[in-house]
């Protein structure tokens, strides 16, 4: 049995663990306090003081988030001393937040804004103090927008301890404190990863993604462009979270349904390329074990940790796989092998990608990804901007009907879903690898030991004769221990699949908000139920990628995917000049 | 030894230094030397006398004369007529404002006569820079008796003498140790807190540069009594005189084996680092210390844990003010009986305060706990210069509370001060006469917290600004009865809700000034007058002022 402790709360006799907070036991007891800084996968910050109670024999009033419980303690969490002292702290912090919730990209998806409306702030008795401090743009990824933060400092916890990455973090003191990077750089400057896990946890608008939707628009308005879609695997278990519905939701077929109601000319998808990706990744990996290459071989499917590494461990970019990502490769063969077969110039096809993640925008616009002639990818919109459009098209989302992606690049297998979750990109390979090495069929595809939340994974998986060892790591502070391990020599992996978000690209920076971990966990439920359901769930054995090869590309690693298909990377500086 | 005839003690002080010290102790040093009195008379530097307002200020001993103001050009006077003829140079004698006489010699002074010397007992009597001189004065004694009485003894002592934390809590040290003593884990630390950010407030610089080794002596007492080998001084960065002396002294000691391993082959082993501050207010709190001295933002952390269970670097911390541990030698050497028998039941020992402001002498003072607030700024203070009149004093600090006339009578502790609506604080004392604003001096402290707050939580980060705000709107002539109502719940809130002891304590200084002077607020807010005349013109429009580096445009 677990040690806990008695205490009065709003003169109730309550009971909870040793150790827990005020406000866990009173959420316990089914007493809501209010809160604003607090999150629930991040440490306790107990900055905003909105969620102050008065406990019996303090001379002040305490946060409940941090304040421990303790025998006999007696706490209130309402009295007029309370109500004003909240109410006090809530109107100084919108004395200073821009009253421009009408056009925020946050509207009605604002915890200050949902605050304020439940704690029925309808005067603002401060004399407003407008901060004027410059919006920062220069990120093909993100948008900060300072003026509206109020320092909660989840953004920098999120930057400095999760992913360890760095750039954001509080500058100034007093009023002046502002979250920023330093000297003031843009994001584009500074070692940013563009992962957006800043924007994902952001209560207000102060960090968001820089919004394609205006341009995506256009192109479907456009009669001559020819405008193709394609959907990441993570986004069809969590578009569902824009319309309301429950986190973990498949909505693979409406989703479909959606974009074709919005006017995309085709409606395909990334996990055709996935299973592509799969064939040249597990290739590459033989034949640099055949041919004794660099090892371990790193996954390249993630931009925000292309850059990461591009930046932090600029010597380990030989281990990386030259394939391009799944929606880089998507966008070349959209305007090549589609083109070539539609009768369609590729300069009038519009490739447009629904995806999880900010950093793919940044990805899209590097300049390396232009090999077919034409950009690849076009432009990228995020879960969040996607459910923008559809809300603004008034298409009734969750009542549609499941309809088929379009052939032929709209094909994919069960392997290729997994992409969407951290260890899928592993398991999926390994389910090809190990059938091309042995030949024969393998029995188990599921490979556990990949999936799930522990921040770094390990298997080792027998395939005649040759012990494959993986390992895989989520989020960049886990990406960042397995660097130092390849950095120092010490990993004697076979190959390292590394996501830029906890979680994958199920918790990535362009999902609904909000996305915890709990929520994390529902979608890669999700995910591994839309792997099961799948016919097919090896990659080599996608009937299409068959036939792309055949008619097109050859066979894996040959010279049309060299240039199609595969990539290079540049060593960036810690401190960009 | 040398046995010299006189000792010329040349303050060596800040406030001195800042006087041009230097060049009267080179032209004695030139003079007596040319004369040929170099055998027989010694110049010996030393920490603060105190009357920093007199300053450069120089004792002859061994009559004890106080010469003050001494420029280089009164040495030949000195040497020729004092030290050579045995007559005192007249001009250059303190006179006190309530007598009209010279006065001869230091013992005589009302300035010092009623002050108790214990803390700053060899401060302007030793050379600082001289751990033999310390050690004359009975230095390192109580280490060593404390060493040999073991932890126990020695945490009882300091229990019983009652000492409280003289940083401005007032929390019982005894207390604090035996919490750090008792704390478990191989690793604990002893941090001296001389970052010292309170305006008008220099006792702790001074302190260290008068008698350095007596804080590395009680810090190592702290150190042996709680299970402590490291100790840290995290000092401001501004004050260069008392590193300097600090570190000089801590190099000494170590070479004498007065710090390092095995101290007195006591098998105790217990050294010191001096840390520098960078100049922030908050950092004198004492997680935010902690946070700086690691390397980070100084920004308070969220208690409990308290630093006795999870200080510096995580671990077990006992963090004290300088001048409490400039006490514990003392009370290791005398006995608690001893400590107790000076000061009040609740407030053990003595207090030193610093007064500034509109005050005859401006300096560094040791008194009672207890003494009147009417004794210290008329009978040591002198009163207030120019013959105007007593307006306020503000005890502890920005903040701490102002009082008016009527509280003069109030006996200075920790308690009674509280109780009085103010707070004793780090021991600064500021007075003001009738020529300032109180509006206008109110607006000044919010100017400050604005400055100094830390910007963490939401109450201090944005409370400063707005009070702030509505202070200068007052100053301008543009208030209102609602932002006096607004100020009232801004201070309630501030002072309820806020993270940090800074945040907490903010509103004390703002609304002692409108408790005891609200016709003057009245005035500002309902004719748009200024009783003192010193806000600007009631129509002036002014906008508000800018804060801190101006990034932020408000």
């Amino acid at each position: 049995m677990k040690d806990q402790v008695r205490l009065t709360i709003d003169g109730r006799e309550v009971r909870a663990d040793r150790g827990s907070s005020i406000l866990a036991a009173a959420r316990d007891a089914g007493i809501t306090i209010p809160t604003l800084c607090h999150h629930p996968d991040q440490r306790v910050k107990a900055l905003c003081r909105i969620c102050v109670v008065e406990v019996e024999r303090s001379r002040t009033l305490q946060a409940a988030c941090a304040f421990p419980i303790a025998e006999d303690m007696v706490v209130r969490t309402r009295s007029p001393a309370i109500r004003e002292a909240r109410r006090t702290v809530l109107e100084l912090i919108i004395a200073r937040h821009p009253l421009d919730c009408l056009q925020c990209a946050r509207n009605l998806h604002c915890e200050l804004q949902t605050l304020a409306e439940r704690m029925g702030v309808r005067e603002a008795n401060f004399h407003r103090l407008d901060s004027s401090i410059e919006l920062d743009t220069s990120s093909p990824s993100l948008v900060r927008e300072p003026a509206k933060c109020i320092v909660c400092r989840r953004c920098v916890e999120a930057c400095q301890e999760v992913q360890q990455v760095g750039v954001l973090f509080p500058m100034h003191r007093g009023a002046d404190t502002v979250v920023g990077t330093a000297g003031d750089r843009g994001l584009l400057d500074a070692v940013c990863t563009m992962c957006g896990q800043c924007s994902l946890i952001c209560p207000t608008g102060a960090i968001t993604e820089q919004d394609h939707t205006r341009q995506v628009w256009e192109a479907l308005g456009d009669p001559k462009r020819h405008v193709v879609v394609q959907t990441a695997p993570a986004t069809r278990v969590t578009i569902g979270e824009e319309f309301g519905m429950e986190p973990g939701s498949i909505v693979t077929g409406k989703l479909v349904a959606a974009l074709r109601r919005l006017g995309f000319d085709r409606v395909f998808d990334t996990d055709f390329t996935a299973d592509l990706t799969i064939l040249e990744e597990a290739h590459e990996l033989l034949h640099r074990v055949k041919e004794g290459g660099v090892l371990p071989l790193i996954t390249s499917c993630s931009p925000g940790w292309i850059k990461y590494v591009e930046h932090f461990f600029p010597q380990l970019l030989p281990h990386l796989s030259s394939c391009k990502s799944p929606q880089q490769m998507f966008g070349a063969l959209a305007k090549t092998y589609y083109a070539e077969r539609a009768g369609i110039d590729p300069a009038d096809i519009h490739v447009v990608s629904i995806m999880p993640c900010t950093a793919k925008k940044f990805e899209a616009g590097r300049p390396e990804m232009t090999a077919s002639g034409y950009a690849d990818v076009d432009a990228v919109l995020t879960s969040r901007e996607l459910g923008r459009m559809l809300r603004e098209a008034g298409i009734d989302f969750a009542d549609l009907p499941e309809e088929e992606y379009d052939l032929p690049l709209g094909i994919s297998t069960g392997a290729a879903a997994i992409f969407g979750a951290s260890g899928g990109v592993m398991e999926a390979a390994l389910r090809t690898a190990y059938e091309t090495i042995t030949g024969s069929t393998l029995e188990v595809l599921d490979i556990t030991a990949v999936r799930g939340l522990d921040g770094i994974k390990e298997a080792a998986i027998e395939a005649g004769g040759l012990v494959v060892k993986a390992a895989v790591g989520h989020g960049l502070g886990n990406a960042r221990r397995l660097c130092e391990l390849v950095a120092g020599g010490a990993a004697d992996y076979h190959f390292i699949e590394i996501m830029g978000c906890p979680g994958g690209c199920i918790g990535g920076g362009g999902q609904p908000i909000p996305t915890t971990n709990a929520i994390r966990q529902r979608r890669i439920d999700a995910i591994y139920q839309v792997d099961r359901n799948m016919p097919i769930r090896k990659s080599h054995e996608n009937q299409v990628v068959k036939t792309l090869y055949a008619e097109f590309l050859g066979h894996p690693l040959g010279e049309k995917s060299h240039q199609l298909l595969h990539t290079h990377y540049q060593p960036r500086e810690r401190y960009p000049a | 030894m040398h046995l010299y005839r006189a000792h010329v003690l040349v303050c060596a002080g800040t406030n001195c230094s800042l006087k041009g010290h230097r060049a009267v102790r080179d032209a004695l040093t030139r003079e007596i030397v040319g004369r040929g009195l170099g055998d027989e008379i010694k110049v010996v530097e030393t920490g603060c006398f105190g009357l920093c307002e007199q300053g450069p200020t120089i004792v002859v001993y061994p009559e004890g004369v106080l010469y003050c103001r001494v420029k280089a050009e009164d040495v030949p006077d000195l040497v020729g007529i004092h030290l050579l003829k045995g007559r005192r140079v007249d001009r250059l004698m303190y006179r006190e404002p309530t007598r009209p006489v010279a006065v001869q010699t230091v013992p005589e002074l009302d300035y010092f006569r009623k002050q108790v010397r214990v803390v700053l007992d060899n401060c302007g009597v030793i050379d600082p820079d001289s751990l033999e001189e310390y050690i004359g004065h009975g230095g390192y004694t109580a280490l060593a008796r404390a060493l040999e009485d073991g932890p126990a003894r020695v945490l009882a002592e300091v229990k019983a003498s009652g000492l409280r934390g003289r940083g401005g809590a007032g929390f019982p040290a005894g207390l604090k140790w035996e919490f750090g003593a008792k704390a478990p884990g191989p690793i604990k630390y002893v941090v001296c807190n001389a970052d010292e950010g309170e305006p008008g407030t220099f006792k702790d610089r001074l302190i260290l540069e008068g008698d350095p080794h007596r804080i590395l002596e009680g810090m190592a007492i702290c150190g042996f009594a709680t299970g402590a080998r490291q100790g840290y001084v995290y000092i401001r960065g501004e004050y260069g005189l008392s590193i300097s002396r600090l570190e000089h002294s801590i190099r000494n000691a170590r070479e004498l084996g007065l710090l390092g391993e095995n101290i007195f082959n006591s098998g105790f082993s217990f050294d010191v680092e001096v840390r520098f501050g960078a100049g922030a207010y908050v950092c004198g709190e004492e997680t935010a210390l902690f946070e700086s001295l690691e390397g980070k933002r100084g920004e308070p952390r969220i208690k409990p844990p308290y630093p006795t269970e999870v200080g510096l670097f995580g671990r077990p911390t006992v963090i004290n003010n300088v001048e409490t541990l400039a006490n514990i030698p003392a009370i290791v050497n005398r006995g608690a009986a001893w400590y107790r028998s000076i000061g009040t039941d609740t407030c053990p020992g003595t207090k030193v305060f610093t007064l500034t402001g509109d005050i005859v002498n401006e300096g560094l003072i040791e008194v009672p706990m207890g003494m009147t607030l009417r004794e210290v700024i008329y009978d040591i203070g002198g009163g207030i210069p120019g013959g105007r009149r007593f307006k306020m004093a503000q005890t502890g600090g920005t903040s701490g509370g102002c009082l008016p006339e009527s509280l003069l009578d109030v006996p200075m502790d920790y308690d009674k001060l509280a109780a009085a609506g103010s707070a004793l604080g780090s021991g600064a004392l500021l007075v003001m006469d009738d020529t300032h604003c109180i509006v206008d001096v109110a607006r000044v402290f919010a100017r400050f917290f604005l400055h100094e707050s830390c910007g963490q939580c939401a109450p201090c980060r944005e409370g400063t600004l707005q009070l702030h705000h509505i202070l200068d709107r007052f100053t301008a002539g543009r208030g209102s009865r609602e932002d006096l109502a607004l100020l009232g719940r801004l201070a309630k809130t501030m002072a309820g809700a806020s993270l940090c002891p800074l945040g907490q304590s903010v509103p004390l200084s703002i609304m002692t000034t409108l408790k005891h002077f609200e016709p003057e607020y009245l005035a500002h807010i309902d004719d748009r007058a200024c009783p003192a005349g010193t806000c600007r013109p009631p129509a002036g429009g002014m906008k508000p002022a800018a804060a801190g580096n101006g990034r932020r445009g408000y």
